[in-house]
């Protein structure tokens, strides 16, 4: 198997990797969404977290210590959204793209004296026997551990969702605040909770980008994927499974179309260019629309919450 | 009959207005109380202390002979406080089960939890089903889900805040018998309500609030609805009276009207056919989400039906929209207050010029006039006594009766040909609703026709020539309103309605 210049094996392993970055903000922000909260600051958040785990895995020469580094910072970004929307009752709107422009700023400042170096790299699980596999194997099961984590929150925050308590108080405060107000339930605490939880998985995504996809720093490293994240999340019905198929069909779309340009093929580079782009609103357009698409938006998603 | 909750001296001042003075009443082991009150009475920040939603600045409460300081909801309902709101706190998107899991402090496994929601439910003639949509049911099945909710945990108290006011004849009758049964196990009920004949009914005992204070303690089943609403108000209540009202020539004429709602949960409208005639009342009926709203929709113009469909003044208006319509004298009012009837956030001028600038003439070469728009807020606003600071306040601002006031009369006093109106007196206070009735009566009187879509089967009554009622889409022959009894009524509103006792 062999499409001129594209190894199909090389091709996949590498969707994985181009993949998770975007799985995983956009997780974070469907969890936010759910709680009602909009933050439209991914992309702000992504950055911010990519250059926090950068410069730690830089000084302390461990990966690791970079992405609980990129974690912790778009947490605390995310910190300032929760406080100016819950606390001083900002719209959530623009105090989002505030906190794009904010974190893209921060992150160019924080960096300038990092661009060019290398950061530590991210050691790849081999799992074993699975690993041998052919095929299979060094497409799925050699990857690093953020590959697998961000699956595996796939699953949790499915099952979060769907089975826990907690779950279920989130999803209230996300469908109606008064009434879960009026249950006793603590709205501003739980939407806290999700917006932190959120910055941190685009922190997260973002260093993904730093310390492994690229892996350098410089200016804009998140071109855009906290926006893509963005609208994944609506594409999917706020959905996790459906992120995972939004998340995974963008970034092997983009890998393709690389791969694609790189063996010059003969279709513009503008549309080749596009075609994640479009290929992943189709998709998930599709999905969505067979049952009642937009419907599934939590009622209160960029709603106010007034203590009255 | 031994004492089960005590209040003594509450008080609580928000900013600007004491919502309740030194409020004292108790409630017995077993008793249904009633909690009686205009709007703005203090009713709901007094329930709001008890269930421990509002902390009391001054006074004290004593449940079962021990202080009683709930912090939260939580720490009332593990005190045995539970209460059903009038505005239904329900999460739409969400199933049954996992709305009642959410009202309880330690819920069981959703699987238990299913399986006792069944049992209690057909224990009290409550049928429901754990795994719906909660956004899929009737008014009436929200509210047993609220009900059912509360009984899992065992209340030694019960609240119910305004619990009849979306249900059908019936469905009150499977409610009472629900509270008399709890009753009748030792569960005290506090009920607030606005329906003195109900409170007549059920309730062993009455405290009646006016202006945050206790005015009067009565017994319901040995004083008169009349009465209790004379310590409500504080004044002789004025009962409206038809005047005149020979009907005259048809003014709108609907014909096997078919039409189908764009929302996808709206309800079909089938073959509706109505006459209404200068001077006539026309009561419309029925257990709300039964076609109310698409209705007044075809007859407003905001959706357009088929050529022919109707006929106003003997001109066929169905291509027309709302405008057009207003300008030949079809004007309508919707039932919802703020979204619908009004911008919430616009001014009450604003607000005004909404709908008023073609009858009134407020706009000069497509200039709004806004010095004349304010006069005519301003009228609206005395003339409806419609209690503001100004025309310039936030429709938003004004309490539900004020602002049902205000666009009531925005209506009525374009001088209409004919007034289309849905739920014009819902949640609003006796003496308002009571004043409302009046200017309509007096526009019919005045040669109008009008068509008043309510589920208060009372005001209906009281006020229309003919009744006729919704039910599914269909509307039933209109009939004469004199002489209809409720079990007709009833049975025109499409029977007991999926209301039927369990087992």
């Amino acid at each position: 198997m062999d499409f001129g210049s594209i190894n199909p094996v090389v091709l996949m392993a590498s969707l994985m990797v181009a993949s998770t970055p975007i799985l995983l903000a956009a997780l974070g922000e469907m969890v936010t969404e759910k709680s009602g909260v909009l933050n439209l600051g991914v992309e702000g958040m992504m950055i911010f977290g990519a250059v926090c785990g950068f410069i730690a895995a830089i000084e302390t020469q461990s990966p690791t210590m970079g992405f609980i580094a990129a974690a912790v910072g778009g947490a605390a970004l995310s910190m300032l959204f929760g406080f100016l929307t819950q606390i001083f009752l900002t719209t959530q709107v623009p105090a989002g793209l505030a906190l794009t422009l904010l974190g893209t700023g921060l992150a160019s400042l924080l960096g300038q004296n990092y661009q060019g170096m290398s950061p530590p790299r991210m050691p790849d699980l081999h799992i074993p026997v699975l690993e041998s596999i052919p095929v299979i194997g060094p497409v799925i099961f050699q990857h690093d551990a953020i590959v697998y984590l961000s699956l595996i929150m796939v699953v949790v925050i499915w099952a979060f969702l769907k089975f826990t308590r907690a779950g279920l108080i989130l999803r209230a405060v996300g469908e109606n605040h008064a009434a879960a107000h009026a249950l006793g339930y603590k709205v501003k605490a739980v939407r806290f909770a999700a917006i932190g939880f959120g910055g941190a998985m685009a922190g997260l995504g973002g260093a993904y980008i730093s310390l492994v996809r690229v892996p350098q720093w410089t200016d804009g490293i998140t071109a855009g994927i906290g926006w893509i994240a963005l609208a994944i999340v609506v594409f999917a019905s706020w959905r996790a499974g459906r992120v995972l198929i939004g998340a995974y069909l963008f970034g092997g779309i983009t890998v393709l179309q690389l791969n694609l340009q790189a063996a010059g093929a003969k279709v513009p580079v503008e549309l080749l260019s596009m075609s994640p782009f479009l290929a992943t609103i189709l998709v998930l357009v599709v999905i969505s629309a067979r049952r009642h698409g937009a419907t599934s938006a939590p009622a209160m998603l960029g709603r106010i919450f007034h203590t009255s | 009959m031994t004492e089960l909750l005590k209040v003594v001296g509450l008080t609580r001042e928000y900013p600007g207005v004491r919502a309740n003075d030194d409020v004292s009443f108790s409630i017995g082991t077993g008793e249904v109380h009633a909690l009686l009150g205009e709007n703005g009475a203090g009713k709901s920040t007094l329930v709001k202390m008890i269930y421990g939603l509002e902390k009391p600045d001054a006074g004290f409460m004593k449940l079962r002979g021990s202080s009683y300081a709930p912090q939260n909801p939580q720490a009332a309902r593990a005190a045995g406080v539970a209460m059903v709101f009038q505005h239904f706190s329900l999460f739409e998107a969400l199933t049954v089960a996992e709305n009642v899991a959410l009202g309880m402090e330690n819920p069981p496994k959703m699987s238990e939890l299913a399986q006792s929601i069944r049992e209690v439910s057909e224990n009290y003639g409550l049928p429901l089903d754990p795994d719906r949509i909660v956004g899929d049911l009737s008014a009436g099945e929200r509210q047993r889900v609220e009900i059912i909710r509360c009984l899992l945990q065992d209340p030694k108290l019960l609240i119910m805040d305004e619990p009849t006011s979306v249900l059908t004849p019936q469905e009150v009758e499977i409610l009472f018998k629900t509270l008399r049964k709890l009753q009748s196990e030792g569960t005290s009920i506090l009920y607030i309500s606005h329906k003195l004949e109900e409170i007549r009914a059920l309730c062993d005992g009455a405290t009646i609030l006016r202006l945050g204070k206790v005015v009067g303690i009565c017994d319901p089943k040995a004083t008169t609805a009349r009465e209790m609403a004379e310590m409500m108000v504080g004044q002789t209540l004025h009962v409206p009276t038809r005047e005149g009202g020979e009907a005259g020539e048809v003014l709108l004429d609907v014909q096997g009207l078919n039409f189908v709602p764009s929302n996808p949960f709206g309800t079909r409208l089938k073959d509706v056919s109505l006459r209404l005639r200068a001077g006539e009342v026309l009561g419309i009926g029925g257990v709300a989400g039964n076609g109310q709203d698409e209705l007044l929709s075809v007859l407003s113009g905001e959706a357009k039906t088929g050529k022919g469909s109707v006929i106003f003044d003997g001109q066929d208006v169905s291509h027309m929209g709302p405008n057009a319509r207003r300008r030949i004298g079809l004007l309508a009012a919707p039932e919802e207050r703020l979204g619908h009837a009004a911008a919430p956030n616009m001014s009450l001028t604003e607000n005004t010029a909404l709908t008023a600038t073609i009858r009134k003439k407020l706009t000069k070469s497509n200039f709004l006039n806004w010095k004349k728009t304010e006069e005519f807020a301003r009228e609206i606003i005395e003339k409806f006594d419609v209690r503001t600071p100004g025309p310039g306040s936030a429709a938003r601002s004004l309490s539900g009766g004020n602002l049902q006031k205000f666009v009531i009369g925005r209506e009525v006093l374009q001088d209409p040909k004919v007034l289309v109106v849905n739920q014009p007196t819902w949640g609003v206070d006796a003496a308002a609703a009571a004043a409302i009735r009046q200017a309509l009566l007096d526009l019919a009187a005045q040669g109008a026709g009008l068509i008043v879509i309510s589920q208060d089967l009372d005001e209906l009554m009281e006020i229309s020539d003919h009744f006729a009622a919704l039910n599914e889409g269909t509307l039933t022959a209109p009939r004469p309103a004199k002489g209809l009894s409720v079990e007709e009524i009833g049975l025109m509103m499409g029977g007991a309605h999926d209301m039927e006792m369990a087992g």
